[in-house]
């Protein structure tokens, strides 16, 4: 019974990512791919989280907190990038 | 180029840097038994400094943590050579690791395994090489 639920929510999570990844290659704008990839890492986390809970193991969730910590140090590149022209200044501060 | 306020982006760093490298430490301990390790904890480590070094600047990275990354390297690279080369004092093949039960105050009686002192080399191997590489980077014209 839970096999099929996780099932059920694995499809619909995977077609969301079509979804996603439609925008991603259509994205009228830089700042669109951006939001799109952000949200592929955030579906990419929920599939590892069912995909564990189908396995029935717990060795998994680290990498759940390692993909959102990535996906956001990364988001947070991309708009620095788009922002300033840089991703690392020297002194902010000149 | 136009003058911006970063004030979210700084807070938000602030907090969430000290999770990373919580987490990172987590990681580096618990890799004995669980998935982790020296390697991934490394990384992460980086990742919690490259964060600071999106929101803030090079400078200010330098004034705060006034670290020579390439030292920590070398220094990284001493420690696993010297853990290996330690077990030729007890007339045992070369890598040879030893572990024992010490009776620690606060945490009971905990297993200590040389492979930890090891690992602490790799991780300071990996945060090393992660920085100096995007350090250089950055600093290029």
């Amino acid at each position: 019974m839970l096999d099929i639920v996780v099932s059920i929510a694995l499809i619909a999570v995977v077609l969301s990512m079509i979804g996603i990844v439609y925008r991603v290659i259509k994205g009228p704008s830089t700042a669109d791919r951006v939001i799109a990839l952000d949200s592929l890492g955030i579906s990419l986390i929920s599939v590892i989280g069912l995909v564990s809970i189908l396995l029935r193991t717990s060795v998994f969730l680290e990498v759940i907190l390692l993909l959102g910590i990535l996906a956001f140090i990364g988001t947070v590149a991309f708009s620095k990038f788009i922002e300033k022209g840089e991703i690392i200044q020297r002194d902010r501060h000149k | 180029m136009k003058k911006t306020n970063d004030v979210i982006l700084q807070t938000v760093t602030k907090i969430i840097s000290f999770i990373i490298i919580l987490f990172s430490i987590h990681l580096f301990f618990a890799g004995h038994y669980t998935p982790g390790g020296g390697f991934i904890g490394g990384l992460m480590t980086a990742a919690a400094l490259v964060l600071l070094l999106l929101s803030y600047d090079i400078k200010t990275m330098n004034k705060i943590l006034p670290f020579d990354y390439k030292r920590m390297t070398a220094i990284g690279l001493l420690i696993a050579v010297l853990t290996a080369a330690g077990a030729l004092l007890f007339n045992v093949p070369f890598f040879t690791h030893a572990y024992d039960y010490f009776d620690i105050p606060l945490l009971g009686e905990t297993s200590l395994h040389t492979a930890v002192l090891f690992d602490i080399g790799v991780y300071l191997v990996v945060i090393g090489i992660t920085m100096t590489i995007i350090q250089t980077i950055g600093e290029s014209e």
